[in-house]
């Protein structure tokens, strides 16, 4: 059993205190929609940073397909309960998994694949998805699908980003995060240590690619509207480029990144033409003069004493 | 019989573009490990300054093909020195955001000058349609010229990787660049020679593309782009006979699938078959097995 201690309060009331102050702000409308809007993106952003932390950051897998797992998470929701009326909190958990279980029947054949080569397979095996969603009537093909009810709040969001992130914490300060630490630093040594290095590996995907599909089943079920278009390559190189920015290795590194970067854009909002134009400059920027991300391997720290909790991941 | 005989027509045509720009990746991969994302939009500014070229300046085909050729070799080098120099020796992942980064700017500045409208490629080349197979066949001039344009292009390239010296520093620096370093070869120069070539070759696919489809736009690059990669990778990355060999395969089977009835799927055919062949062959359909070693 978890003790709890100093810290741990610390953190439960300073998440209580931001739950609670956007719900007031919202009700007082200082928070008006278009803000409201856009921090339901962020809360979606760190969702799918933080799980794609756990396959590219943590276990050094490089993968490009992290929206198609979102996508397929966004359609399944869409469809349980657009179409066959079910509750959100179930279609969330179905979403998940059947991203989960997509992500480990991709994960087996593709992940004895390393580096560039991975990349590539995961960027075709999302290039798929996105051909069959855009040919399939029964969900709107091309022209994308209606009507999705409005499920997603600030409620829904908060608890599942408190919620990836702390399974993503723990998983990592647990043997088998260890396990695929040792495989991101030196896989040849991990498998003679006697780590099942596949076994992890998809382990791995499977738990990313959960998160991913409630980032895409939240995500549907706000927008009331999704379209094949919004889970291409380019969203994956988004979502990787918020984890490095943030620092791969980091979670809170790919929480800093998602609203930092989800803040640039919305600043840039205002220059629709040179929108692009600027937000590639930033990048190139961050990646040459800090192509370690913002945070590096470490953790933001509330207090020095938790430092001795992230000497597995800050060791190199 | 007479459609697939159509097809492998229109299906070489394809596949020449695909082997003109892979030839591109594979040789910056070789040499620097790089996944060079901007590559295919170093092919949309080649169709760009064709387009500029025919239309505004009333250049005929050749000249104009090789002015774009030249303009895109530049373009690559001051990429290589400007984007891709600094990141020369960070992680493989930063040096992928550097890419993209770079294609996206290069899409959107094209963009934020050019409008990002569907613009017409005028047609200087005269279509000269030649049946076969009573008219069930049709070969267009543009095809030949396609094809006869690519194959003096490759038999160049490989007359410069093969023959020259610059070809033997570019050879050596891509099976390993410090011992090329101390055997007196200069580095940056030999990268900076490898970028103008494959950009080179992409603008040429540019300005054929034009010619061959007649319509360019700033994001033309994007998924012609990925598809080169794609058979890069297909004929083993890093290899340029092998980057030839995907390019028509890829294109070959693109059309095959697309005029028997798998049209709708023809995106998603190339990244199956990617994935297949990297299951069964790591390394590409002509690469060579590496041993692993600690």
């Amino acid at each position: 059993m978890k003790k709890i201690d100093k810290k741990n309060i610390t953190i439960i009331l300073a998440l209580i205190l931001v739950y609670t102050l956007v719900k007031v702000l919202t009700k007082m409308e200082i928070i008006d929609s278009y803000l409201q809007l856009n921090i339901v993106l962020i809360g979606i952003n760190i969702i799918l940073a933080v799980s794609l932390n756990l396959i590219t950051g943590f276990t050094g897998q490089f993968s490009l397909g992290h929206a198609a797992f979102m996508s397929i998470g966004a359609y399944t929701s869409a469809i349980l309960t657009a179409k066959l009326n079910q509750p959100f909190i179930l279609s969330l958990l179905i979403s998940g998994s059947i991203a989960s279980l997509s992500g480990i029947l991709i994960g087996i054949p593709t992940l004895r694949l390393k580096g560039d080569y991975l990349a590539i397979a995961t960027l075709g095996f999302g290039e798929i998805i996105r051909v069959l969603a855009l040919n399939t009537d029964y969900i709107g093909g091309a022209i994308g699908f209606n009507d999705i009810p409005q499920y997603t709040n600030w409620t829904w969001i908060f608890l599942m980003v408190v919620c990836t992130v702390l399974v993503v914490n723990r998983f990592i300060n647990s043997y088998h995060g260890r396990a695929c630490i040792s495989i991101r630093e030196d896989e040849i040594a991990a498998e003679a240590m006697g780590i099942n290095t596949t076994y992890y590996k998809v382990m791995v995907f499977a738990i990313g690619a959960f998160f991913a599909g409630i980032a895409g089943a939240l995500y549907a079920n706000y927008f009331y509207f999704i379209k094949p278009d919004s889970f291409g390559f380019m969203k994956s190189i988004d979502i990787l480029v918020i984890v490095v920015f943030g620092g791969m290795g980091s979670i809170s590194g790919s929480i800093v990144g998602a609203i930092v970067l989800s803040m640039i854009s919305l600043f840039l909002q205002s220059i629709p033409e040179l929108r692009m134009v600027i937000y590639s400059v930033i990048l190139f920027i961050i990646m040459v003069y800090r192509p370690t991300g913002l945070l590096g391997k470490g953790e933001f720290k509330i207090s020095k004493k938790g430092a001795k909790l992230n000497v597995s991941i800050s060791s190199k | 019989m007479e459609q697939l005989l159509q097809q492998l027509v229109n299906g070489i045509s394809l596949g020449s573009i695909y082997a003109l720009i892979a030839l591109g990746y594979t040789m910056v991969y070789g040499i620097i490990n790089l996944i060079n994302f901007a590559h295919g939009d170093i092919y949309m500014v080649g169709a760009y300054v064709g387009f500029a070229l025919t239309t505004f300046l009333d250049l005929s085909f050749l000249p104009s093909l090789l002015i774009s050729m030249a303009v895109c070799s530049i373009l690559g080098i001051v990429v290589e020195k400007v984007a891709y120099k600094p990141i020369r020796n960070s992680t493989r992942i930063a040096a992928l955001i550097t890419a993209i980064s770079v294609s996206l700017f290069l899409e959107y500045t094209m963009m934020y000058f050019v409008k990002p409208d569907t613009r017409t490629f005028p047609e200087v080349l005269e279509s000269k349609r030649m049946t076969f197979l009573g008219g069930s066949v049709i070969l267009d001039v543009k095809n030949i010229y396609i094809v006869v344009i690519t194959i003096v292009l490759m038999v160049i390239l490989q007359y410069i990787v093969h023959r020259t010296k610059t070809g033997k520093a570019m050879r050596a620096v891509s099976l390993d660049k410090e011992a090329a370093e101390l055997m007196g070869v200069d580095i940056n120069k030999t990268i900076s020679y490898t970028f103008a070539l494959g950009s080179a070759l992409a603008g040429a696919a540019g300005v054929l593309v034009g010619v061959y489809y007649n319509t360019i736009n700033p994001l033309m690059g994007v998924v012609p782009g990925l598809k080169a990669f794609v058979a890069a990778v297909l004929g083993g990355i890093g290899i340029i006979p092998g980057a030839v060999f995907g390019g028509f395969f890829l294109g070959m089977t693109e059309t095959l699938v697309s005029a028997y009835g798998g049209s709708i799927f023809k995106d998603a055919v190339a990244f199956a078959i990617l994935i297949l062949v990297l299951l069964v062959k790591p390394n590409g359909l002509l690469g060579k097995t590496i041993k692993e070693k600690v």
